[in-house]
């Protein structure tokens, strides 16, 4: 890794402060999807940004956003390149990040643990947090354990709850939340609502 | 596809991008995001449109990265003739009612978490992208696998059109497990996972396992070879005449 000179890290603040374009709360730092600036020239510099989902259109606005903010900054040449590899996570997100999307109303996203496959229990209706406020972590794992007894085929497909933890309500803190649909107003987020204060949210999905 | 912005390209380095492989990936993924797209005002409930609208931008989004492998996006997704056009016949399948729709979904997401998982390991030219969007279609799968569930251990009426569904579409499962020029996989392992999910989900679902035949002469498969089902060429005018009837329109 090449050292940054001081101008890279001045770059790479300023364009970390630019504030996400759907969720304005975040700034792009906190999203975690800002890779890298270098400066090639005196003034001619690359960022490396990464999308969150492939199909997210708010790269593009990021990417202008980027732009206009390090030409603001005496850079005559701005080249914004996408990677893709190493994939983004939502482990990226900072943990400031996430306090500021919970003060936002939007349910952070929990931080994974393992890749493993992970065993889900499924309703044919609902998928209903499986373990409320009392939940100890030994019904956790007999829920666990059950649970893969009851699916016998190994799936290898990556489960896409991580089940460790609830999802708790951004609004009133219970752990008591229902899913109401896997996709909510972008495919980053699934619509939940709380079983406590009956408020539905957002939940920032694990990806 | 849109007039500003590059897609994302991904640093493969200088290994030659296998340009079959690309063209057959993304035109899954930008054909089956066409269908889906096709729901928006007409799904059975809100949350449903916003579901089918995601899965569809997500799937977007790969065909953007796999069809800038290959060549001009644009000059790929809207000037390509019917015959050059790689995609699984399964993908172009007409949405037909919300059962159909959702078996598709299952067949086909299932494929693609399954085939992606393959090839997001190591520094093939597809592993930057695989590895990407093999966390999002994990929600695809699981999306269609709920749906599934619901409708198939549902009233009498849901669970009669879901076996209607995946009882049509089953005759275009097996084309996807015929081996693509320029892809490392172990199809036929491939193809017993899938098989191994699939009746999985199904018989959870209480839904029969369709009997009919997967391969051979009375079912489908020659998309990879450019050969498509009537409905394909009257989905392809309706996405392709705006940029044709404007070339090179912008806004």
């Amino acid at each position: 890794m090449v050292t940054a000179t001081s101008l890279e890290e001045r770059l790479l603040e300023l364009a970390g402060a630019v504030p996400d374009p759907e969720l304005p709360v975040l700034t792009l730092r906190e999203l975690g999807v800002l890779r890298a600036v270098r400066v090639h020239t005196g003034d001619a510099v690359e960022v490396d940004l990464t999308p969150t989902y492939t199909g997210c259109p708010a790269i593009e606005a990021m990417s202008l956003d980027i732009e206009r903010v390090l030409r603001a900054h005496g850079m005559r040449e701005v080249t914004v390149r996408t990677v893709l590899s190493p994939a983004w996570s939502t482990d990226d997100i900072t943990s400031e990040g996430r306090e500021k999307l919970r003060e936002f109303g939007i349910a952070p996203p929990r931080v994974r643990h393992g890749d493993g496959p992970v065993p889900l229990t499924l309703g044919p209706t609902r998928t209903q947090a499986p373990h409320a406020t009392q939940a100890t972590h030994a019904t956790q794992a007999t829920h666990a354990t059950q649970a893969l007894h009851a699916t016998p085929v190994a799936l290898d497909l990556r489960a896409t709850d991580t089940a460790t933890e609830p999802v708790r309500c951004p609004h009133c803190g219970s752990a008591d939340t229902e899913l109401l649909s896997r996709f909510s107003s972008s495919a980053c987020k699934a619509l939940r609502r709380c079983l406590a204060c009956r408020e539905p949210f957002d939940h920032f999905k694990e990806l | 596809m849109t007039a500003t912005g590059p897609a994302a390209r991904p640093a493969t380095g200088s290994a030659p991008v296998p340009v079959t492989a690309a063209l057959a990936l993304g035109d899954d993924a930008l054909v089956l995001s066409h269908r889906l797209g096709e729901w928006a005002g007409h799904a059975p409930v809100l949350e449903e449109e916003v579901a089918l609208a995601n899965i569809a931008l997500d799937l977007l989004g790969q065909a953007r990265v796999l069809l800038s492998l290959a060549g001009d996006e644009d000059e790929l997704a809207y000037l390509r003739e019917e015959r050059a056009f790689l995609n699984l016949q399964l993908v172009e399948q007409p949405n037909g009612d919300f059962a159909h729709t959702i078996a598709r979904q299952l067949y086909f997401s299932t494929y693609q978490q399954l085939l992606y998982a393959e090839l997001a390991p190591g520094d093939g030219p597809f592993a930057p992208l695989a590895a990407k969007a093999v966390k999002e279609v994990a929600y695809h799968r699981d999306h269609a696998e709920q749906w599934t569930l619901r409708l198939g251990d549902g009233t009498e009426t849901s669970h009669e059109r879901m076996r209607r569904a995946c009882d049509a579409l089953w005759r275009f499962t097996g084309e996807m497990f015929q081996p693509v020029e320029g892809l490392t996989a172990d199809w036929a392992r491939l193809e017993e996972r899938w098989l191994e999910s699939v009746t999985d989900v199904l018989g959870r679902a209480g839904l029969p396992v369709p009997q009919g035949p997967r391969t051979g002469a009375w079912s489908a498969g020659a998309g990879r070879q450019g050969l498509h089902t009537e409905p394909f060429g009257r989905m392809l005018a309706e996405m392709q005449h705006l940029h044709r009837s404007h070339p090179g329109a912008s806004w």
